[in-house]
């Protein structure tokens, strides 16, 4: 069992799939069917195995586990899988997401399906392999390249204005990629190995530190994206395909916390400590200026975008805090925002799908002649708004009170968004959902079906389970978010012996 | 048997909510019903074992939320103030459930209505059989959802839309006070079970917490931002406005929520951390003051409303400031009875005005109803009962709670207890004035409404009026049976550990060694309102019409709440809704974008479009780079060695 690559196949199954995929031949439709059906299977596979993955992990441990390690570009640079504590819970909930995306893609897709499918699963394989790359220039691979069949989706099959949409994603994300790649040479430079379980035992010189960190913060910060970074993310949201959306807002938007989580605050300790202040206070500002930009939108899916970059915050500002409460709560709300705004966003695009329009205005009495809908949509209001017995309320609550124990002000801030984000969730709802069906359009609309009701089960067990009883996702998790607050902590009072011991004349010492 | 008491009510709900359309909604009423029936059987089986022996019970369920030494688990406990809440909450739900078999009889979805009743009632359970502050704040955002839920019912009236969502985040102003202490609780103690905390109540009264860049005493901080979230849910003065407008929805929520259990959940925060807020003067005076000014304003307001449901709204609101007044002078068991007895005749109250609205079609406005006494005579009569048990004849359940609130103010010998005793006694007055108006504008004096209306008029059915017979006995009874355990000479036992008093409060003993002009002034207050309203709306019902002319100012003051709406709207909402504007027009658009990706992307536009088709050109050109970059690296790597 053990020799077993069961990490590689994980990440290169649905490379598989796209194979198979370009050699289906036949007229459209037929081709069409073919991608969809081995798409979809490709990736319910890719699920269990994944799932089985998951049962193996032993929780109580910190360390990497089902480790592969092949020498690959010579010295020091291996392809190396692993996952810990941290990163296998994202492992499984992009395993998890994507059979929600291609089936939601079902009938919303009708030109260019192989394309898309290929796109889709070749997304699946580079965002895997986020996750479990054990090594700097893998991850960096990974990791950019997930960008290229996201811009392709959007590009594609996006809405009206996708061009400038992608345009605004590219500038942003490639402003933060050299630099990142810039800091990913000084570090082999400097270390001779990009092997991460190494890097995060060197300690890098504390000025070092401060560069390296910058040049991170950089890439990770416009993924996450973080206040005055995030201005793409709206667009993108918009323009995109509903699938587009829930793998952006699910997955793609986990990869900054992801890295601020492997490489941030790890290997750069005094750096994140000196800049911890700093991300506070962008956090503090995404959580209650973009709650507050949410509340004037007219498009819901830049409605949701925005109190995407809001609980976001909660996440950097958890993290930062560098608490086990605060890292364990930036991590469960990372997860948990992966499967509350994709349904909000899958929500959306049921309607979507029937009226053609995001625009808010255009809705209104839904519930009168869609009540199943109308439920579903209340119980991810109420859990992006983090009402406790959701997923959303436990994450926010752990980063909150991880924060205080920080800075008060910062923790002050966030505990605003509380109220903000009721404002803006229970308006979109009051406005999409309530009232008397005025538009001559929705009297006819059709409620959820099968199909639709489909898609939402995991995501509604999922939030009200892990809501009410988040041990599975806690105990998990535990062992590596103590370990790496722990270490954290350690280095942090090794510099400042350190300082304290410089300090001192050197006659004295 | 604890379980069961809190986990059939979310049985009924789960039923009524999922299958109510399969069983359809008579069975969801029978079923739902049903379960809230056993349940407040059994919370009557456990208020006596509880109350008699004192013992806390507590009752493991699930582990909840653990993160390094942050452990909170599921757990229910059970000591004699949550046997309290129990009765209270399950009683005047199984009436409520009852009643809205009778009341909701015309409605189309009414399994939906049970099933929000009924959890509803579960939320409000696990509130009080909490175990530490996570879990009571579960059932606390529960409870708030439920209310939203339940006063947007009628989800096409956009005024009730609107009132449902004015009630959650209003409330939520509250609850980010509750969060904010809950963070200072586990900072400063390590835990936020109650036995941990409250047994870390002595060291905290001595520590200092470092809070928003000053050093504050750390006790009173935890107590007045606890405190913040209790006036939220409880609608004290300044955060009081979503409670009239909750009147929007159904009567039999009005008398649930609004009137019985819900807002009287602050109440019960008060009473539990009665081990935090007795070490802090500060924190005390604070609840007085807030529960005086409220018992104050309200009362006030309820002068010169003309609907009928927001006249016992107001004197809702107003109630719960006399038993904030109670907490805040230490009296923690007389504003637990006042609680309890509150709980039977404001809930008879409300659904007798439900009575009388059904009867009416609907129409709320007492300016359209008068001379009903004929017509619903039943209605009438439990109407009178509850007028006076809450305006406190003597030997009604308000007589001995109200009377001990306003006795233990005078008797109380810290903070402002005079101020609050003064503002008490003109309440009552004023209590008594609205109340006889309400019951002389609706019952009396000749019909006011419409020839059809008065045609239509009838007598509630059985199923309406046995919750109102049941509930008047209550509000008879409730006081002098209880009288000693709750603040007599049993008390002591009755409560057990669950109430904690400091050995120099006396109050509880004090209270029935007051002056007798004190003991007698709110029943001359109860006289001297009767009398005035009766004056002007039996004898010369032209005087209130020429009073409101003559005194324009106050009138209007009066009538528009005090304005404070307005302010509200002036002062918060629409400042937040043009920083919206601003910060997304401004802000993200103009600075963000502008100097950002537009500015950049008109130049490389300009160039690109002579190049390249742009569509797709770009993302080659990215993967191009990407391609670049990669063939760099490895090649550097190649040629270097990898050294």
């Amino acid at each position: 069992m053990t020799d077993w690559p069961i990490l590689s196949t994980i990440t290169f199954l649905p490379l598989l799939g796209a194979f198979f995929i370009l050699l289906i031949r036949g007229d459209e439709a037929t081709v069409a069917n073919n991608a969809k059906a081995v798409a979809l299977w490709t990736s319910v596979v890719t699920l269990f195995l994944t799932g089985f993955m998951v049962s193996q992990f032993d929780g109580s441990s910190a360390a990497f586990q089902f480790v592969e390690r092949i020498n690959w570009l010579g010295d020091g640079v291996d392809y190396a899988m692993g996952v810990d504590g941290i990163s296998v819970l994202f492992v499984l909930l992009t395993a998890a997401l994507m059979p929600i995306c291609i089936l939601a893609s079902w009938y919303s897709i009708t030109h260019r399906v192989r394309e898309y499918m290929l796109a889709f699963l070749l997304l699946e394989t580079l965002m895997i392999g986020v996750f479990c790359a054990m090594d700097l220039i893998l991850f960096y691979l990974f990791f950019e390249g997930g960008l290229i069949p996201m811009f392709l989706i959007i590009g594609i099959w996006g809405g009206e204005r996708r061009v400038y949409a992608s345009f605004k994603f590219f500038l942003y994300t490639l402003l933060g990629s050299v630099l990142m790649l810039l800091a990913v040479l000084v570090i082999y430079w400097q270390t001779g190995t990009t092997f991460i379980p190494e890097l995060m035992k060197t300690a890098f010189a504390p000025d070092w530190q401060n560069w390296l960190w910058l040049a991170f913060f950089a890439s990770f910060a416009v993924k996450m994206p973080m206040w005055p970074v995030h201005t793409w993310l709206p667009d993108a949201h918009v323009e995109a395909p509903t699938a587009g959306s829930v793998i952006l807002a699910g997955v793609l938007l986990k990869m900054g916390g992801y890295g601020f989580l492997r490489f941030s605050l790890p290997m750069f300790p005094i750096a994140s400590d000196l800049f911890a202040p700093m991300v506070f206070a962008l956090s503090a500002i995404a959580i209650v200026y973009t709650s507050l930009v949410a509340f004037a939108q007219e498009d819901m899916k830049k409605l949701i975008a925005y109190s995407s970059v809001a609980h976001m915050g909660f996440v950097t500002m958890g993290l930062f805090s560098a608490t086990v409460q605060g890292v364990h709560g930036g991590v469960f709300q990372m997860l948990s925002h992966g499967w509350i705004s994709s349904a909000l966003f899958l929500c959306v695009g049921v309607i979507y799908d029937r009226m053609h329009t995001r625009e808010i205005a255009a809705y209104g009495g839904l519930a009168n002649r869609m009540p199943v809908y109308a439920a579903i949509f209340m119980l991810f209001t109420m859990a992006n708004v983090g009402l406790p017995g959701t997923s959303g309320f436990v994450g926010e609550f752990l980063t909150i009170i991880g924060t205080f124990q920080v800075s008060t002000w910062t923790a002050m801030f966030a505990t605003s968004g509380v109220i903000f984000s009721a404002c803006y969730a229970l308006t979109l709802y009051r406005r999409v959902s309530f009232g008397r069906i005025e538009h001559e359009g929705l009297q006819q609309i059709a409620d959820t079906d099968r199909r639709e009701i489909f898609l939402f089960v995991p995501l509604v067990i999922a939030t009200l389970i892990f809501g009410i009883w988040p041990m599975p996702i806690l105990d998990i998790t535990a062992a590596s978010v103590e370990n790496l607050v722990s270490n954290y902590q350690d280095s942090l009072s090794t510099h400042a012996a350190n300082a304290l011991l410089s300090s001192v004349p050197e006659s004295l010492r | 048997m604890y379980q069961a008491i809190v986990f059939f009510p979310l049985l009924g709900a789960i039923i009524a909510g999922l299958f109510g359309r399969v069983v359809g909604d008579r069975q969801s009423e029978i079923i739902t019903t049903a379960l809230l029936v056993l349940s407040a059987l059994m919370s009557c089986v456990a208020f006596v074992d509880v109350g008699l022996d004192g013992e806390t019970k507590t009752v493991q369920v699930l582990q909840w939320i653990h993160s390094g030494t942050l452990n909170i688990d599921w757990v229910l406990r059970i000591d004699t103030l949550t046997a309290v809440m129990l009765v209270v909450v399950t009683c005047v739900s199984s009436m409520v459930h009852v009643y809205s078999i009778g009341y909701m009889s015309h409605d189309t979805s009414r399994a939906r209505f049970f099933s929000y009743l009924s959890l509803f009632t579960f939320m409000m359970l696990v509130l009080v059989t909490a175990d530490n502050f996570v879990q009571l704040f579960f059932g606390w955002e529960g409870v708030g959802l439920a209310s939203y839920l339940l006063i947007g019912f009628w989800f096409k009236k956009p005024s009730a839309n609107a009132a449902a969502i004015k009630a959650f985040v209003v409330n939520r102003v509250g609850d980010f006070g509750l969060i904010m202490g809950m963070a200072a609780i586990y900072f400063t103690v390590g835990s936020l079970e109650f036995d941990s905390v409250f047994a870390a109540a002595n060291a905290l009264a001595e520590g200092q917490l470092e809070f928003l860049g000053l050093t504050l005493p750390a006790l009173t901080t935890i107590c007045l931002l606890l405190f913040m979230g209790a006036m939220g849910k409880s609608a004290q003065f300044l955060l009081h406005t979503w409670l009239p407008d909750a009147m929007e929805g159904p009567t039999p929520v009005s008398a649930l929520i609004h009137a019985a259990t819900m807002v009287t959940a602050g109440i019960f925060l008060v009473a539990r951390c009665s081990p935090l807020f007795e070490l802090s003067s500060t924190a005390l005076a604070v609840v007085t003051v807030v529960g005086a000014v409220t018992a104050f304003f309200a009362a006030t307001v309820g002068l010169v409303q003309n609907d009928i449901k927001r006249v016992i709204a107001y004197s809702t609101c107003s109630q719960l400031g006399y038993m904030f007044v109670a907490l805040g002078v230490g009296a923690y068991q007389a504003a637990m009875f006042h609680l309890f007895t509150h709980a039977f005749f404001k809930a008879l109250l409300f659904l007798g005005a439900g009575s009388v609205i059904h009867a009416m079609q609907d129409e709320q406005d007492m300016r359209k109803m008068g001379g009903l006494r004929t017509l619903v005579p039943a209605s009438w009569f439990v109407m009178i009962i509850g007028t006076l048990a809450l305006t406190g004849f003597p030997l009604t359940a308000g007589f001995f709670s109200k009377d001990a609130i306003v006795e233990a103010a005078y008797a109380a010998q810290i903070g402002p207890h005079m101020f609050a005793f003064s503002l008490l006694v003109v309440a009552a007055l004023f209590t008594s004035f609205y109340s006889w108006r309400l019951i002389f504008l609706t019952f009396y004096g000749l019909p006011r409404c419409s020839n059809e209306t008065l045609a239509h008029v009838h007598e509630s059915p059985p199923v309406m009026l046995v919750p109102l017979i049941i509930l008047a006995f209550g509000a008879l009874c409730a006081g002098f049976t209880f009288y000693d355990y709750f603040i007599g000479d049993g008390q002591a036992v009755f409560w057990g550990g669950s109430i904690f008093t400091a050995a120099e409060n006396n109050v509880l003993r004090d209270l029935h060694e007051v002056p007798r002009w004190v003991k007698l002034s709110p029943l001359v207050m109860m006289l001297a309102g009767f009398s005035l309203a009766w004056v002007m709306y039996i004898r010369r019902p032209t005087l209130p019409t020429r009073l409101a002319t003559e005194h324009d100012m106050i009138y209007m003051f009066l009538l528009n709440k005090w304005y404070i709406d307005e302010i509200y709207n002036f002062i918060f909402v629409r400042p937040v809704k043009w920083l919206a504007r601003l910060f997304w027009k401004g802000g993200d658009g103009a600075v963000i974008d502008g100097f950002g990706p537009d500015g950049i992307a008109a130049s490389v536009l300009y160039f690109t479009r002579r190049a390249v088709s742009l569509q797709t050109g770009f993302v080659y050109h990215y993967a191009f780079a990407m391609l670049l970059g990669i063939a760099g690296l490895v090649s550097w790597f190649m040629l270097t060695g990898g050294q």
